[in-house]
């Protein structure tokens, strides 16, 4: 029977030979995330069964990125609840300020994810994974805290949706307007449950840093996951930050699909999602004139350093206009240390922007750069719900780093052609 | 498990930041969450909101965030069940974690209307518009899910099987 790389690497961590969309299947899970706002609950529950120490301290990760450094004393409260679990149970993978960053940006990073791997998280944006060819999905904290106990955790087998990508994307044109166009086309609910693989010339010849700001957006499309069979670039990523063996996988020729989209890469432009869908998509030529008052490039969607590079070659020579605040925030330690040793905090300071330390911060509101009312703001992360920024008045408009850096000296959205 | 209260009506892609704003993920106790639930979309909710009444919405209720604290608001703020056309998966295996009871019927979100007095029986799916004295029946639970809720959610069936 043919299969997808979904439905393998599920058939596999089941101990089964092959398995079908909506089969319930028991998983042993690789990697058990958390972080410092899913945490609290996750130990909680985890309390109530009955064991006393995880299923395995080198596989239960957990992260202080949301609201770090603390915001609040009950900020701090919830990263302490977590911190001192971490300290208990001795985890082998607990990044805390200082040593990690937003978390699906680290994990790769630090070599913790492998082709292959089943993983699960206490956080939405965990289909992030998909990229380096692993099953990834997010979960509540009650199913993490299950897992954490266990190793295993229950999954329904997602039909797949297949996304190709033929020819390659222009000037100014990255993973997340290919993201993006996928979501505009299928809406916020078009991959409900559904996996969403994605395929073609493009996807083949994509870097890492590109990859992962598009899988990290498939839950916007209701997905269970999102996935890429590894291609060279990433074999190569991981296998410069592990040693760990991993398995392969890639979808059989005559797998089946539940529906087929193809889209012409080189026909797609930056694409702007605008308030308060992402799948409200406009390509950059018809955005019209929007003034902005915010532009914040990092997050878990586009923090990474080839991000910052982008952002950095637009913004060289360039200051941030007179109304508009430019906050970047570099992913991770690892980048923050590698975009300062390239020189880009000079070009990203000489813009007048506020570098910051690593953090979700503004992505969800919570600090860093939150949005008063009738403000709007430009940003490189992944949601632009209802007041996600702030006040329920502001407003969020999606981009990738060339956009929000060229819109950041423009005043107002526009692309780097303008520059 | 039998329920009875008012329909509040809302409309498709209610998200997790419109039912808890992430600004209030600095508590994980259900009836603190509770007071800030629907905020952002309906501020006058909670003053609004009876316990036992019913959240009546369109498809794709619950997408976005994995934050558990959604379903907890929901029941903090004294709901008893959400019945919508769709859910978002994680919001979906969050509630049945949580215990709050969710029911698909696109039928009965179309007929029902803000303000009505529904019946809900979580056990038969049957949903009954007390105002209007219409019934619809929603899709019942797959079997696993059943089994799960009636160990009382996931923790208690891991510890059921653990013996």
């Amino acid at each position: 029977m043919s299969s997808t790389i979904t439905e393998k690497i599920l058939a596999a961590h089941a101990g089964q030979k092959t398995v079908k969309p909506n089969d319930l299947l028991e998983i042993d899970v690789d990697v058990v995330l958390s972080n410092d706002v899913t945490a609290p609950i996750a130990i909680t529950e985890f309390r109530r069964v009955g064991v006393k120490t995880v299923f395995d301290k080198d596989k239960v990760v957990m992260v202080a990125d949301h609201y770090v450094p603390g915001k609040d004393v009950k900020s701090a409260e919830q990263a302490k609840f977590m911190r001192e679990f971490a300290e208990e149970q001795d985890l082998t993978n607990y990044f805390d300020v200082g040593c990690g960053g937003v978390e699906h940006a680290l994990l790769p990073e630090k070599g913790l994810i492998k082709p292959g791997d089943a993983v699960i998280g206490a956080d939405s944006h965990t289909c992030t994974y998909g990229a380096l060819g692993a099953f990834a999905t997010g979960m509540g904290s009650t199913d993490i805290a299950a897992a954490m106990a266990t190793g295993k955790i229950w999954v329904k087998v997602p039909a797949s949706l297949k996304f190709v990508y033929n020819g390659r994307p222009g000037r100014w044109v990255y993973g997340k307007d290919l993201m993006l166009a996928a979501i505009g086309r299928v809406g916020v609910d078009g991959a409900l449950y559904k996996a969403m693989e994605f395929t073609g010339e493009a996807i083949d010849e994509m870097s890492v840093d590109q990859r992962l700001s598009m899988t990290n957006m498939a839950i916007e499309a209701g997905a269970k996951n999102g996935i890429m069979a590894p291609n060279q670039a990433t074999l190569d990523y991981v296998r410069s930050r592990t040693d760990a063996p991993f398995t392969v996988y890639a979808s059989d020729a005559d797998a089946a699909y539940e529906e087929v989209f193809e889209f012409d890469a080189g026909e797609i432009e930056p694409l702007v999602a605008f308030p308060h869908l992402p799948s409200n998509v406009r390509p950059i030529s018809q955005v019209g004139t929007v003034p902005i008052n915010q532009v914040v490039i990092g997050s878990c969607t586009n923090g990474r350093l080839e991000d910052m590079r982008v952002a950095a070659e637009v913004l060289r020579g360039h200051k941030a206009a007179k109304n508009v605040r430019l906050i970047v925030i570099p992913a991770t330690q690892e980048v923050y240390r590698a975009a300062m040793k390239e020189g880009l905090f000079d070009v990203f300071l000489d813009a007048n922007a506020a570098v910051s330390t690593p953090t979700c911060g503004p992505c969800l509101g919570g600090h860093m750069g939150v949005l008063a009312a009738g403000e709007r703001a430009v940003a490189t992360t992944n949601r632009n719900f209802v007041g996600r920024m702030g006040h329920k008045e502001s407003e969020v408009y999606l981009a990738n780093p060339a956009v929000a850096a060229a819109s950041a000296i423009l005043g107002r959205i526009g692309g780097p052609d303008e520059i | 498990m039998k329920y009875k209260g008012n329909a509040f009506k809302y409309g498709r892609d209610i998200n997790t930041d419109d039912i808890i704003a992430a600004k209030y993920l600095v508590s994980w106790d259900k009836t603190e969450l509770g007071k800030n639930c629907m905020e952002t979309i309906d501020p006058d909710f909670v003053k609004n909101v009876k316990p036992g009444d019913i959240i009546v919405a369109e498809e794709n209720f619950g997408c976005g965030s994995s934050r558990e604290h959604a379903p907890m608001a929901i029941e903090g703020a004294g709901v008893s069940v959400v019945i919508a056309k769709s859910f978002a998966r994680i919001f979906y295996r969050n509630s049945l974690n949580t215990g709050l009871p969710l029911l698909e019927s696109p039928e009965a979100v179309d007929g029902i209307t803000a303000g009505d007095a529904i019946e809900v029986d979580t056990e038969s799916g049957k949903i009954t518009d007390v105002t209007t004295g219409q019934s619809w029946q929603a899709k019942p639970y797959p079997p696993f899910m059943q089994e799960l809720i009636k160990a009382g959610g996931l923790i208690n069936y891991i510890k059921e099987k653990r013996g």
